[in-house]
Formats: structure tokens, sequence, C-alpha cells
């Protein structure tokens, strides 16, 4: 069975069938296995069983602890041991504005404020750190909303003694922790209840009941945001914007009423609209989202959008461009085997309902948000359902869409040269292979966990596993980068030895599909055979685990002179070795430079 | 107006996913299988957002059995 789009499902169908869409969504397989505890200012039943069901949808299976109400200081820095015996992927920690502690008169002075604000982050940073130290795992933590009563009216935010100043003043504080700190991932209640409103957000019958302090809008709202961002921490964010041309990126039929005339700029609303869209979608590829098109055009046609003087975007900004008549289906898997992506990390965007309809219907995968055909609609409608939801702005991110680009230069560079190795040598690729190191363990455990095709055992890491394999001296831990004449392709590939007398067992291996026939995996093999070496290891011992993703790694040790083992006949997983008494470095189209140290 | 009785014995059935659950107006927190605390939230919210009503403050806690809260409700469906 298929994910559901909670998000589009009515709030009272949402609400009055949860168990019954529960129990449809746990029986889908192929769902990871997630440990949350959540420790609540408010009573978090409700909010968790939402979460259940929207983190169902998105392809995990959580199982949760939760915290008596109100007690989220007193679980996290008095008693950490009990949520570290749970052993958590992620802490939650859900707190609101009625949780602040702050007694200050409506009078008090700057001082007075400056002290409360410092008082009561010393308070969330004592929770932080007790995780941190006797946890070891994710935390998320919300920031607040804005009070239900702000009772000095517009001086509320300006006053030392107003709340709504300290709320403000609290978030920015929070904001600059979450900053500075990879392991605290920030939650914008701010935002979330602003955008539904502080009126419909409030319910104080239910807090004088229930100790719950949303409507239950708000919870659904929460749960929502919060399924988007742990998707993200586990690599589930999608990376492809697939768009239609006619009456989505520009108003009218280019090849009915010619390139002149199809309503793009600024003379008319519905010019502008266009635009904004087109800006919009811009600014979306600007932090690392691809553009492809699939349009029912002819393809020269189809281009001369781009060359309208008003069209924001550019040929130059489309990672793969795909106008003919063929069923938009058929064009979408062509264009995810062009830019070595999933269909499950695409999003299409089509004013036509037919033409998402049998998009939806033929590849599940894709999310086909229902846009309509209002183009001011679009971009609100993409927004809602946090496709592209992201932890941080790596550079990575930044200059993804970049890279795809100078990928599709090397594609075609790569079609001049007889022989590949000629062609590889062209790319006078150069590789910093190195052991594991404080400076990349988050590009490290962002790889173990977004990597499912060049991987040969999908096991995935947290940033505090990563951590402690940088000190442990029962490991060897390798990262590969690798640059060539157009880029440096950044972090992509890791490999994890476990020492086992004079036996290496690899825990992983995985690579950027982005450097793929690269030799790169050859580069990796001498780098760790001479590490193993330096600890008297004679043999290595490979695992292939299968998945439905990463059958293009099945025969990785094969081709890299392994002999097999065994095969698990049930799963077809299979076991290899190779002796390394003998062995002679191999790689012969990228230069490694010695390290000077490690 | 008198079908609340079998449409509220419907939302019952959907909050505590028995499909087979029958309720009268005798039936209480004590004669329904999983009827706690916690489900009552959910029962309670179910019903305010099916029927567009608000239970004030200490209306609930008067309330003895399904009967009672099928009065209170027509009340307010009919106020509307």
């Amino acid at each position: 069975m298929q994910p559901l789009n909670l998000r589009a499902v009515p709030l009272d169908e949402l609400l009055l069938r949860r168990r019954a869409l529960r129990r449809q969504l746990v029986a889908r397989t192929e769902l990871r296995d997630i440990r949350i505890a959540v420790l609540g200012g408010t009573t978090t039943n409700e909010l968790v069983d939402l979460l259940e069901i929207f983190l169902l949808d998105g392809g995990f299976r959580p199982v949760f602890y939760q915290s008596e109400y109100g007690r989220f200081y007193e679980d996290a820095v008095l008693e950490p041991e009990v949520i570290a015996e749970f052993k958590p992927d992620i802490v939650y920690i859900h707190t609101c504005v009625v949780n602040i502690q702050r007694l200050l008169p409506v009078s008090c002075k700057e001082a007075d404020f400056t002290f409360a604000v410092q008082a009561e982050m010393n308070r969330y940073r004592a929770i932080w750190t007790s995780l941190n130290e006797s946890v070891k795992c994710q935390i998320i933590q919300n920031n607040f909303e804005l009070p239900f009563n702000a009772i000095l009216g517009n001086l509320d935010p300006v006053s030392p003694g107003g709340i709504s100043r300290f709320v403000n003043e609290l978030n920015r504080e929070f904001a600059i922790e979450a900053a500075a700190n990879p392991r605290l991932t920030l939650q914008d209640l701010a935002s979330i209840s602003a955008r539904i409103g502080l009126n419909q957000w409030f319910d104080p019958e239910r807090w004088f009941s229930y100790k719950i302090a949303n409507t239950v809008q708000g919870s659904v709202a929460i749960a929502s945001s919060l399924a988007a961002l742990i998707g993200a921490m586990y690599g589930r964010s999608r990376k492809v914007l697939v768009l239609d041309l006619d009456n989505t990126l520009w108003g009218g039929v280019i090849g009915d009423d010619g390139p002149d005339k199809i309503l793009l700029g600024r003379e008319t609303p519905i010019s502008e609209a266009y635009t904004a869209f087109q800006e919009y979608c811009l600014s979306l590829r600007e932090r690392g989202v691809l553009l492809a098109v699939c349009s029912k055009n002819e393809e020269d046609v189809a281009k001369q959008g781009f060359a309208h003087p008003d069209s924001v975007l550019k040929l130059e900004h489309i990672s793969a461009f795909r106008a003919n008549w063929a069923p938009k289906h058929e064009n979408i898997l062509a264009i995810a085997k062009e830019l070595n992506l999933g269909v499950d990390s695409f999003v299409f965007v089509d004013d036509n309902p037919a033409e998402r309809a049998i998009v939806e219907a033929q590849l599940p995968e894709v999310a086909v948000p229902n846009v309509g055909n209002e183009v001011t609609k679009y971009a609100s409608i993409i927004e809602s359902a946090r496709y592209f939801e992201l932890l941080s702005l790596g550079k990575e991110d930044l200059s993804r869409a970049k890279l795809y680009q100078e990928n599709a230069q090397r594609a075609n560079l790569e079609q001049k040269f007889a022989d590949y190795g000629e062609y590889l040598d062209s790319l006078e690729m150069t590789a910093e292979i190195r052991v594991f190191n404080d400076t990349y363990v988050e590009r490290i455990a962002q790889l173990t966990n977004k990597s499912n095709q060049f991987n040969l055992t999908t096991r995935r890491y947290t940033l505090a596993e990563i951590e402690a394999l940088v000190h442990d001296r029962s490991y060897i831990g390798v990262y590969g980068r690798l640059t060539d004449r157009f880029g440096d392709n950044g972090l992509v590939s890791v490999v994890l030895g476990r020492l086992d007398g004079h036996l290496l067992h690899f825990d992983l291996w995985l690579m950027s599909c982005r450097v793929l026939k690269r030799e790169m995996e050859i580069a990796m093999l001498d780098s760790i055979v001479e590490r193993a070496k330096e600890r008297h290891i004679q043999a290595l011992a490979g695992y292939f685990l299968p998945t439905t993703k990463n059958g293009m790694v099945a025969d990785h040790y094969e081709k890299l002179g392994f002999s097999l083992q065994s095969k698990d006949k049930a799963t077809g997983a299979t076991i290899w070795s190779l002796d390394i008494t003998n062995y002679a470095a191999r790689s012969r189209h990228i230069r490694i430079p010695e390290p000077v140290h490690g | 107006m008198d079908n609340l009785l079998p449409e509220v014995q419907e939302v019952f059935r959907d909050v505590f996913d028995q499909p087979d659950l029958v309720i009268t107006r005798e039936s209480n927190a004590s004669t329904v299988d999983d009827w706690d605390s916690l489900t009552h939230v959910n029962l309670v919210t179910a019903l305010s957002i099916k029927y567009k009503i608000r239970f004030a403050l200490g209306e609930l806690e008067e309330l003895k059995n399904v009967g009672d809260m099928l009065d209170l409700m027509r009340t307010k469906l009919g106020a509307k």
C-alpha cells in the first residue's frame, strides 16, 4: 500500500479515522524503525498520536516514550538515564509559551529583563547539555508561539515587561544555539502558530481541562511539521521539482499562442503572477532543489519560452528537460535516470488534473500536490506540504544544483572519447582520502542516512555514533572527497571497517551516485588496504545486504576482485573476501596526494 | 435530529476503532473498553469538530452517561 498523503485529508476525517488509518499504514512494508522520546511541557498524547500516523505515512515505524505532563526539565536534567535507557534516536522537547517560568512585573527594568531571559536560557541549556551528555542523540526543540494575551498591546514587544518581547528574545537565543549546535534542531513553532493564527491556536478550555495548550488544528500542524523535519534528518526530503510549462510556468499555450504571446513579465496581473512563481522556483533551485521540465510540447518550441525576455528561469537553471508527446510518467522516469535520483525524491507540478492523475497512478512515489489551476496558489500549496525540508544550509546544498549541472557537462564530454580510461584521465581527478575526523562527522553521518543506491549494507548512523567512531581504535573509518576539472564533488564516499584479529569487516561501504563510474571505489580500496596493512590485517570481508534500491552494487565486491564466500538463499545477502597480503595499489585515474596527517 | 444516537455511535466506533461497538444512553466510561482520560480527549475533540459545537468548561464533568451527553449536544445543536 502506498502513502496516503495525510496532509490532504480533512481534519474531521483525520481525527475520526486516526486508528483505522494507523492500522492501514502499519501494514506497509519497508518502514524504518525510529525511537522518539517526547518531553512535554503540556500533555503530548494527542500530538504523539497524530505524529505517529504522519511518520507512518512518511515511511517510519515510530516507538515513543513520553514524559509526564510538565516534567520535561526534570526528566532531561535529573533523570536522563531513564531516557537513555529507552535508546531514542531523537528527543523532542515540546514546550509552549505557558511553560515559560517568568514572573517579571510589567514595570520591570531592562536589567531585570536580561537577567530573566538568561535564567530561562540556562534552564534550556541545562536540558540540552544533559541530553547531549547522557543520551547522545539528536534533539529537536521547538521555539515559542506569541502569548495568548499581550496585555501591553503594541508596547508588548517593546517594553522589558512585555511577554511578547520575552518570547521574541528567547526565540532569538534559541536560534543562535541551534545554529551553533548541529545536535540541536529547531522547530519553528512561532511560525507554525502564526500561520494558523493565535486565535485559532490557543484553546483555554483544553488547557484547563487536559493541559493541552493548543487546538487540535494546532496539534495537526505541529505533527505534520515535525514529521517533515524528522524525514529530513533521515534523508527523506525531496530533491527535484518537475514542472509542466503551459499554464504552469507561464500563462497560455506556447505551441498555439507563440513564444511572444505567453504571459510573463510585469505588464498584467496574470503575467506578474507567473513571473512570481518562476521566481519561487528559482529560489528553490538556489537552495539546492533541482528543477526539471516535463511538458507535452515540441522541444524546440518549448525551449523558446525560456528565451522570452521576461522569463526569470533560463534553460541553464533546468537540470533535465523533457518536452515531447510521450506520457508524462515515462518522461519522469527518464528524468530520474538522467539525474541518477529515485522518483521518490520528485515533486510534480502541473495545472492539468489529468496529467497529475496519471503520474500519481503510475508513479505513486512521486509527490503530486493538487495545485489546482490558479498560479497564485501554486507556491503556497507546494510550501504547505514541506517537501524540501532541510536541516542546515550546507555548502553542499547551495552548490548541489551546480554540481549536477557539471555532471551534465561531463556526460557531454564523455561521448568524445573512444577509450573510457582516456576520458577518466581527462577529468584530472584528485581524491582526498582520510580517516574520519571531526571536521566531516556531520557530512559522514548525513551520507550514511541518505545514500540508498550505492550502499552495500544500508546501515544508518547518527552523528553521535560517527563521532564515537573517530576515536575508536577497533575501527578504520575512511572518507573520500573527489575533485575534478569541473569542480569539487565534495565528500562522496565512506567506508567503515571493523577490526577482528587479522580480518577487517566492512560494516559500511557507500558512495554518492554523482561519482559513479569514476573508479573512486578503487581509490577507496587502495587507501583502506594501506591502512589495514599498518594494522596487520591480512584479509578483507565484504558484505552485500540487498534492499529494493541497492541492486547496482550487487557485484561491487566481485568487480573489486573479492571472491564469494557465501550467499543467503532467503535474503540474497552475500559475503565476500579478499586476501591483501600481496595487494598492489590499483588506482590509475585518480591522483591521491599523500596526506600530511593521517 | 433523533438519529443522534446512531450517529454518535459511529463516532465512538471510529474513535475507539471498534466497528461493532454498541452504544446506549446508559453507556459510560466503565462500560466501554478503552474509554480512559486520553481517549476521552479524542472523543470530545472529534465530536466538537464533527458537529461544530463547543463544550464549555465543566459541562462535561457533570455528565453521567452517553444519554446526558446526547441531551447536552441536542441543546447545543438546537441553539444553532
